[in-house]
């Protein structure tokens, strides 16, 4: 008997527009966002006749920080290359890309594995070995606990103006706003390693935190400063009941789904295609390869074009940019300007606040909330309170939904050092009361004295009540046992 | 007055300068040639109207000083394929016409910076396509020599304006030869540079690989002017180089004792017309004389050259005039002439999948081959000498409905192109029929300056580039 199994196949295509002063070839503001149309252009990203691109190093050099990042490997030679194809919205009938020599190439991230994800030996062998396809030493904890989804490639492109639909004196028409014409665009696109809605979501949430820690993108999806296309297939795996084993179908099409503006539409998106294409295969029809769009009101995909009459884009190398040679000392600076990312941070607060895997996950969620807390933590140092500690800290800003924006390290310390204060009590004062409340609660000493424990606590209150909440609970409990013996 | 339009560049800076007469007189005594011979040239696809000029005249003369400009008040043409803002900028195209830049290419801002005056935009190869400036949308401009005969191309006007006194210079384009040929059909001297030399922004773009911005002018003196001029690094064009400028006026005079000239036995093949290949041996006898080493050399590669650039330059073009579709300036793609679409369409399919490989990608190999041949010779040589055309003009018509025969023609200046190498181009004699002569001195990247003083050289001892035709 043979048992149907059905495995999605799921592959990211990511673009995230860069937050540089300038364009990608050109020196119009790249923060595009909101202006008038058509107020944020030159002859270069308008496509004049004898306008020229020129690098805008800085885009060069924070795709190469992204993909140094992501773990690629960055080539020696790269170059810029020519894709052509007629659109309205790209002004000189081609885009400025990367087709064969892009900046970053064979990288990975590490996502934390789904709670729900049994942990299959055979999917341990099959991410091990994925490790050791690497050949980089890794510096994340083999604990296992992560899912290496491989990065294909990194690189660097120009952005489109943008079409709008309108109605001008009664008539329809498309407009043209070419501000976003030449904004940069780095391109990222994965393996198709990932299996799951969940772990695409996953996959991505991480991205855009290294992003954001990178400070190169506010990688915004509704702002469409982060785009995503995923690429779906899903894979028929026979399993033979009598031997147990696997075998593979492997898928003959993929469809690319584009129009998502938020990861938990690309959830449902995702999870929407899986369901049609296993609906589809069931039925013994293979999904066509194709093009679909979102449509996030009706939570449904819809055909847009046939992928499969791919456009010939005629790619070639562009002639009017020089291609690039890196030195190992370029690259090396590169490096050198990434600040620590959140991975390394988490371990970091883990191990020298001794804070949980829990706590120092939401901590280092967004840089600036990390910062903040270290911030607040060297402060507290300074303060040489015993009582605002890393711990203390950590739990006031993850319980007590402190605005970081509003309160500073150290007003944060002071409130936490006011309220954990124990207030000094005068020793004779504290006497005189311990002894006042053994006197007056006869019945609770006898009880402690037959062994009940929670009598003791109870004198304790009654000497803080006294007290007015001042005194250390310690000391007090001391006292009082000293006394009753 | 007429003495005027026959000075040299320097001698009429210091002509002004001594007060010997005006800006004024200088501008008037050309700009009265142009109204004179224009109708019948159409050297101009678009030329400033008398009213223009004596307001630009006027904003010239306000200047009290001119400090070190040396082209003040020295009125030039641009080839139409240089974007000058608010003035007719066609590249010889129907599908430009209309337009009016918003920009002035560098090339044009730097002449205007240093005071020159922009007489008009001239006559062309619709986006440089041809060698003849018979593929114009426009009028087609005559040869000053022989009114029947072509003016050449692909910056024909550029050369007829400059023959006929006109203007005193020109900015042309040469992507395969498009400065030297009309240079040498009408007996001026005009400069391919070397690719990166002279800044390509705001040059409407043939082949971006091969194009380069370049002088042409009645003498090498001039020519050395006006590059010290517009060489130099752009930080609007990529692909302009941070090579130093040398003084090229400054060491014009230093001689040519001890250079060894190479002559390319592959450049005097059957087929290249005998006057021409006499005429360009003449004057290796006038080097010698000069003190010259002269040497034969080969390039061989040059057989490929004119598959390797006909692959290259229409791949290119395709993609470079694909932002002319009408949509945010200019015409209808409809307005694409035979020439134009016969080169798109070889571009697109040589790019094209499954066919990259086999033709674009092996032209950038021949490439790279051609280069190399040229570096072989110059280890054994300072310079290589050669005929720019293998034939004195043909007529109007004769070649333009044999396009093979077209691209032929240009075997001699398409492969320094291919290599970026710099060739000057300069008369050096006249057919029994009277049709000028030219010869190219070339150099290796980045040595104008020993072009220039071979050039200068032969000049002081010979006067082919002092004749005028008569008109």
């Amino acid at each position: 008997m043979i048992e149907e199994n059905f495995q999605p196949i799921i592959g990211l295509e990511i673009h995230v527009e860069l937050k540089t002063a300038s364009k990608m070839f050109c020196g119009c503001y790249a923060d595009w966002f909101g202006k008038d149309p058509n107020t944020n252009c030159c002859p270069v990203c308008l496509g004049l006749p004898g306008a020229l691109p020129v690098p805008n190093s800085k885009a060069v050099e924070w795709c190469v920080m992204l993909g140094i990042a992501l773990n690629c490997q960055v080539p020696e030679f790269s170059k810029f290359d020519r894709k052509n194809y007629f659109y309205p919205d790209l002004p000189k009938g081609y885009q400025i890309s990367q087709y064969d020599k892009p900046f970053a190439i064979n990288g990975y991230l590490v996502i934390p594995r789904e709670r729900s994800e049994s942990r299959n030996p055979s999917q341990m062998r099959v991410s091990i070995s994925k490790l050791k396809q690497v050949e980089r030493s890794l510096d994340f904890a083999r604990d296992d606990k992560g899912k290496v989804i491989r990065i294909r490639r990194v690189h660097l492109e120009e952005d489109t103006g943008k079409l709008l639909h309108a109605t001008v004196d009664g008539r329809k028409c498309t407009l043209i706003d070419f501000n976003r014409s030449g904004v940069p665009l780095v391109e990222i696109v994965t393996e198709p390693d990932i299996r799951s809605s969940e772990e695409a979501r996953i996959f991505l949430k991480k991205l855009h935190q290294i992003i954001r820690y990178l400070g190169i993108s506010d990688a915004d999806m509704e702002k469409g400063s982060m785009r995503l296309e995923p690429n779906i297939s899903v894979m028929k795996r026979l399993k033979d009941s009598k031997t147990q084993r696997l075998k593979k179908d492997l898928p003959q099409y993929k469809v690319e789904v584009k129009n998502i503006n938020s990861f938990n539409f690309a959830k449902k998106a995702i999870d929407f295609e899986i369901e049609r294409h296993i609906t589809l295969l069931k039925s013994d029809e293979i999904p066509t390869q194709e093009t679909r769009g979102w449509d996030e009101k009706k939570a449904v995909t819809y055909s847009q074009r046939s992928k499969e009459e791919a456009h010939d884009y005629r790619y070639f190398p562009e002639p009017d940019i020089p291609p690039v040679r890196w030195t190992g000392n370029q690259i090396l600076n590169i490096k050198n300007q990434i600040a620590e990312l959140p991975d390394k941070k988490k371990e970091r607060f883990m191990q020298v606040y001794g804070l949980s895997d829990y706590d120092a996950n939401i901590l280092v969620e967004t840089k600036e909330v990390a910062e903040y807390y270290e911030e607040t933590v060297n402060q507290g140092l300074r303060t040489k309170n015993q009582k605002v500690t890393p711990k203390i800290i950590a739990n006031w800003i993850i319980n007590k939904k402190i605005d970081i924006s509003n309160v500073s390290p150290e007003e944060l310390i002071k409130t936490i050092a006011a309220k954990t204060q124990v207030a000094q009590v005068d020793q004779k004062e504290l006497a005189i009361i311990v002894k006042k409340v053994i006197i007056a609660n006869e019945k609770a000493v006898t009880d402690f004295k037959a062994g009940k424990k929670a009598s003791l606590m109870f004198l304790v209150g009654q000497v803080m009540r006294e007290l007015k909440g001042k005194g250390d609970a310690n000391v007090i409990r001391k006292l009082i046992e000293k006394e009753i013996q | 007055m007429n003495e005027i339009t026959e000075k040299s560049i320097r001698e009429l800076i210091e002509g002004i300068k001594n007060k010997s007469f005006s800006v004024r007189e200088v501008v008037l005594a050309f700009y009265n040639v142009l109204k004179k011979q224009e109708t019948e040239l159409k050297s101009f696809i678009h030329y400033l109207e008398q009213d223009l000029i004596e307001k630009n005249l006027q904003e010239l003369e306000k200047k009290a000083t001119r400090g070190d400009k040396i082209l003040f008040g020295i009125p030039f043409s641009l080839k139409d394929s240089y974007c000058t803002a608010g003035i007719a900028t066609t590249a010889g195209s129907k599908v430009l016409e209309g337009y009016k830049p918003q920009y002035n290419a560098t090339v044009y801002q730097k002449l205007l910076d240093n005071g020159a005056l922009l007489f008009g935009k001239n006559s062309q190869d619709a986006w440089g396509h041809g060698s003849t400036s018979e593929n114009t949308d426009f009028k087609i401009a005559r040869n000053p020599w022989n009114l029947e005969k072509v003016v050449g191309g692909s910056s024909g006007g550029c050369a007829a304006a400059i023959a006929s006194r006109m203007v005193a210079f020109a900015i042309g384009e040469d992507t395969g030869g498009s400065i030297r040929n009309p240079a040498s059909y009408c007996n001026i001297t005009g400069l391919k540079v070397t690719y990166g030399r002279v800044s390509r922004y705001g040059t409407i773009a043939y082949g971006s690989s091969l194009d380069t911005v370049g002088p042409m002018a009645k003498s090498v003196e001039d020519i050395a002017q006006i590059l010290s001029v517009i060489a130099g690094y752009d930080p609007f064009d990529a692909t302009s180089s941070p090579e130093d400028v040398p003084d090229y006026t400054g060491n014009l005079k230093k001689g040519i004792k001890n250079i060894t000239l190479g002559v390319p036995k592959e450049f005097f093949q059957s087929g290249t017309d005998k006057e021409v290949v006499k005429t360009v041996r003449d004057a290796i006898l006038v080097f010698e004389n000069l003190g010259a080493k002269v040497i034969e050399v080969s390039i061989p590669s040059i057989d490929i050259g004119v598959a390797a650039y006909y692959l290259l330059a229409p791949s290119e073009t395709s993609s470079n005039l694909a932002r002319y579709d009408g949509i945010r300036y200019g015409q209808a793609r409809d307005k694409f002439t035979l020439e134009t679409m016969r080169r798109i369409l070889i571009g697109t399919y040589a790019l094209s999948a499954g066919y990259y490989d086999a033709y674009y990608k092996k032209s950038l190999k021949a490439r790279t081959i051609i280069k190399k041949d040229y570096q072989n010779a110059f280890e054994k040589c300072d310079l290589l000498i050669a005929p720019v055309n293998p034939t004195p003009a043909p007529k109007i018509g004769e070649m333009a409905s044999d396009p093979i025969a077209l691209m032929l023609s240009d075997i001699y200046t398409l492969t320094q192109n291919i290599a970026g190498i710099p060739a000057l181009a300069l008369p050096c004699g006249f057919t029994s029929g009277g049709l000028p002569i030219g010869m190219q001195l070339m150099g290796d990247m980045f040595k104008e300056e020993n072009i220039l003083q071979a050039g200068f050289a032969y000049q002081e001892l010979t006067d082919w580039h002092k004749r005028k035709p008569n008109l």
